[in-house]
């Protein structure tokens, strides 16, 4: 079997692996780059619990193959806190209560970053379905919104 | 609530254990969890998330049949398979075993049959997830197809395929097909007389739909054995103590054999009970020596998982014109798979429950089908009951012209009500949570064309169950608890608010974490709402156990008496005629002498808490119909629930509005579908929809707090009632907004054009 030779950046690091032409980013982000942080909910694309930033481009990491990493930039949930700083979504979950389980934290996390870089005065309306590729089945949504408004407020006070 | 434990269902019991006097200073307010920087930054590990030297991976060979006799499994060219160390089948089990234990072994490993589709046949462990995979295709099956039944009605007609003859228990009516395996009756008074006093009677027949409790992270499991036959088990799990007895049992080893850590657990809700993987686990890293991790697929979560059973239910309820509820009487027949135990007795029991009737029946008769093997789902049996009946009194109140929470009010179970199922009810809070709905803006605001409106209330048993924790204090008077109760959704920071309020601490120096099954007595599992209960009584028990030993160290450095010293504001204080002699001594102080005053002080609390407090909620909800697609779309929803005592406000509203979510799922879009071929069509979450941001409104919540004289500060488990109401709230809602009643789920937008155009043709 032999094996892909990649070279990318991750959270901003320079990464080198190996990989089976059959794994996914996600599979190598945990398994060969030990970046736990996003899971693997499906594995079909419909949960959203493995999205990262590709390239500056958010996707669902087990739709793309580790073999297509080569050269690009990836962003995971292991990267949004500044040192013991959290970022302000981080920090908002977690005050509003806006997970129960967690699982699903940390590609809503990412998913919500991304849209307020886009739009960083979202309603309720567009967050809605920014986030509907990201499954969440504890919360019914209500907290994760309100947490990401709240900390979208916060985010515009400080630019 | 898992059924298959055999514990008595706990409903009147009156256990007096509140004994809450003043305010509260830290359980009602809103902290940050205490993991909730793990859970935002990626470090939380969960069930897939641990790895080891020298793992293998492990895949499952699933049957693709829905019922066939296994002939012959011939392994040797998948362990031909270069990197490939073992296979597993049957045979690598124990054998002998009976009953639920043999149940559940024959679920997670066939034996002469498959029995539903992605029943488990043979598993491989390999030196790589892809091999695995690969050798699964070179394992060769021999099926002798049989025929096969999906549907809960016609799994009980003559001359329906037999699933396991001589499985039927005592007590099912003769005459029964022998898939029908259990049956339940209860009630009392004389429902033909009740009826007969009644104005009008209605009779309706309802199906609902098996859905999956849909949690996010699949089952996932690292298993290690070594040649000594001893092993350690890491899983996704709601209860690793069962874990560990079961795999024990399956394994024929004995239990102490088995360490079992819980990991962070994505979201159960009742289907991480039980086993699936971790005996497959176990089995395959006994046979290879080395560490095994075993980790579903979506598609096998689906398939071989345990979803919730699928209904057929009748209801009859008779009412006064003014109201009054004179009898009723259900019959609730249920299929959970291939096994015995579908909740056919909660559903019955469950079902008239918020109702104070002279004249009550209800039947129920589990049934078996070539299915999974359903595990608990949210209040098990119990939203599928509400809405039967909630529709029925939905239809009572629209046919008599009458308000549906007044009626409700009329009705209302109370303390002292007989129950429909048996006991007497001790406080309970049904009225308050009607009365709080009926006050609600909501439930007066305006609806506009196509809305409806509607109504429904849901009642859970709630569960105590073995429990034991440890308070373990430090020598800078923080403190350790150990609890045993995985945190399915924030209960570190309810049990951290409970040691809190007990120790006069603050909450920061509290620290919870879930033991492994090494380290403290047995636990039940987190379910039956027992967690914040259960749990939450036993940290206070050891907190005031580790109290009363803080208290003897002061007494003893004073000189005086242990009864002449109180604790208060984290530090013991002399009282009655010694008050004022001494200064008072701080936690902190006690506990930096403590090696010399009489060595380590925790808390330890050990007991079956059985006065959980039964729960009740009563739910308002809006939707609005498209006449042109049938699609329904929810525009309000608020939940109103009795909590006895909101621990930590936060996260009960939380489980308030995921109960509502997954409710709204049940009663709109999600079902199994099988096919002609008994074969699952939608194993994905494309195709089995739970309910996505884009599709939900915020959901509105009202704690109500009718203490639990069950618990010391009153608290009630939340965590299930919130999904029995909205089944029905959401029929309710749509037959207000069309004129058309739908008793079959879910109410996907093809049902509801059928039933336009069916209510079009008959007015035309």
């Amino acid at each position: 079997m032999s094996m892909v030779h990649v070279s990318a950046r991750v959270n901003g690091d320079a990464v080198e692996f190996l990989c089976d032409s059959r794994e996914t980013l996600l599979d190598v982000l945990r398994d060969r780059l030990a970046l736990t942080g996003a899971k693997e909910g499906c594995g079909t694309g419909d949960c959203g619990a493995c999205s990262v930033i590709f390239n500056g481009r958010l996707v669902a990491s087990c739709l793309v193959l580790g073999a297509e990493a080569e050269g690009a930039e990836i962003e995971t949930v292991e990267g949004m806190a500044d040192g013991e700083k959290l970022h302000p979504l981080q920090q908002k979950i977690i005050e509003h209560a806006a997970l129960q389980c967690g699982i699903c934290t940390p590609g809503i996390l990412i998913a919500a970053r991304a849209l307020l870089a886009k739009n960083p005065d979202p309603n309720e309306k567009e967050i809605r379905y920014w986030l509907a590729g990201n499954l969440c089945r504890c919360t019914g949504y209500d907290k994760i919104i309100r947490a990401i408004q709240d900390a979208a407020a916060e985010m515009r006070e400080e630019a | 609530m898992a059924l298959d434990e055999g514990k008595d269902v706990k409903g009147g019991h009156d256990a007096r254990e509140y004994d809450h006097e003043g305010e509260f200073r830290h359980v009602g307010t809103r902290p940050d969890r205490p993991d909730g920087v793990d859970k935002v930054t990626g470090r939380a590990r969960f069930g897939a998330d641990a790895y080891a030297p020298g793992m293998l991976h492990a895949a499952i060979l699933r049957s693709p049949h829905a019922h066939a006799r296994i002939l012959k499994i011939d392994t040797s060219r998948a362990e031909a398979l270069e990197g490939v160390k073992a296979v597993v089948t049957r045979a690598d089990f124990a054998s002998g075993l009976e009953g639920e234990d043999w149940n559940i072994l024959e679920n997670i490993m066939a034996g002469e049959k498959a029995l539903y589709d992605g029943h488990a046949i043979a598993a491989v462990a390999a030196t790589s997830k892809f091999i695995a995979r690969d050798a699964l295709e070179l394992i060769e099956v021999e099926y002798e197809i049989l025929p096969h039944v999906t549907d809960v009605d016609e799994a009980m007609q003559p001359g329906a395929p037999v699933i396991r003859e001589g499985a039927a228990e005592p007590g099912v009516p003769e005459g029964m097909h022998p898939n029908v395996v259990r049956y339940h009756e209860s009630g009392h008074g004389d429902v033909e007389a009740g009826f007969a006093e009644a104005d009008l009677v209605i009779e309706r027949h309802f199906t609902t739909e098996a859905t999956h409790q849909g949690y996010i992270e699949p089952h996932a499991c690292l298993a290690q054995m070594g040649p000594d036959g001893r092993g350690e088990l890491w899983c996704t799990t709601q209860g690793h103590w069962n874990v560990q007895k079961l795999c024990a049992k399956l394994l024929g080893v004995e239990a102490s054999a088995i360490r079992v850590t819980a990991s962070e657990i994505g979201g159960g809700f009742g289907g991480k009970t039980t086993v699936f993987i971790e005996p497959v686990a176990m089995a395959l890293a006994r046979k290879t020596g080395r560490p095994v991790k075993l980790v579903m697929s979506r598609e096998e979560v689906f398939r071989a998982s345990g979803p919730t059973s699928s209904a057929s239910m009748d209801v009859r309820i008779g009412m006064k014109k003014d109201g009054t509820m004179t009898a009723a009487e259900g019959t609730f027949r249920l299929q959970g798979g291939a096994f015995p135990y579908a909740p056919m007795e909660f559903t019955a029991m469950c079902a008239f429950a918020c109702y104070d009737l002279k004249h009550v029946r209800q039947r129920g008769f589990d049934v078996m089908t070539n299915r999974p093997k359903q595990a608990a789902y949210r209040a098990p049996g119990s939203p599928m009951a509400a809405f039967a009946v909630e529709s029925v009194v939905d239809e009572l109140c629209q046919k008599l012209g009458l308000d549906p929470i007044e009626v409700r009010l009329k009705n209302a179970a109370r303390e002292g009500t007989r129950a429909s199922y048996g006991p007497t009810y001790p406080r309970i809070g049904l009225v308050e949570t009607l009365e709080a709905a009926r006050a609600h803006p909501h439930y007066c605001a305006p609806l506009g064309p196509n809305q409806g409106r509607g109504v429904s209330c849901g009642f859970w048993f709630n569960f105590g169950g073995e429990t034991s924790v440890t308070l373990a204090l430090s020598m800078d008077g923080t403190a350790q608890i150990a609890v045993g109760t995985p945190d399915i959704g924030g209960s570190r920071a309810s049990m951290a608010l409970m040691a809190a309020e007990e120790l006069g601490i603050p909450y920061e120096d509290v620290r919870v974490t879930i033991a492994d099954t090494a380290s403290l007595g047995y636990n039940e599992i987190s379910h039956g709402s027992r967690v914040t209960y259960a749990s939450g009584l036993a940290v206070i028990k050891a907190a005031r156990d580790a109290k009363r030993k803080l208290i003897a160290r002061a007494a003893d450095k004073w000189g005086i008496d242990p009864e002449a010293v109180e604790w208060r504001d984290g530090a013991a204080h002399p009282a009655g005629e010694n008050a004022g002699d001494f200064e008072p001594l701080s936690i902190k102080e006690i506990c930096a002498e403590m090696g010399a005053t009489g060595g380590p002080i925790a808390g330890h609390y050990e007991a079956t808490p059985e006065g959980a407090g039964v729960s009740f909620a009563t739910h308002i909800v809006d939707a609005e119909l498209d006449p042109e697609t049938g699609k329904t779309t929810i525009l309000r929803y608020t939940v109103v629930q009795d909590a006895g005592k909101a621990v930590h406000p936060s996260y009960v509203e939380g489980q308030f509005q995921g109960g509502a979510a997954q409710g709204i799922g049940w009663a709109l879009n999600e079902e199994y579908i099988y096919g002609e071929d008994g074969r699952l069509q939608n194993p994905g979450f494309l195709d089995y929809r739970i309910p996505v941001a884009s599709d939900l409104p915020m959901i509105d919540t009202v704690i109500v707090e009718v203490p639990n004289p069950g618990h010391p500060y009153g608290v009630r488990g939340v965590g299930e009632t919130s999904i029995c109401p909205p089944l029905a709230a959401v029929a309710n809602a749509v037959s207000n907004a069309a004129g058309l009643r739908l008793r079959q789920l879910p109410m996907r937008p093809a049902r509801i054009l059928e039933a336009l155009e069916a209510k079009a043709d008959g007015e035309g």
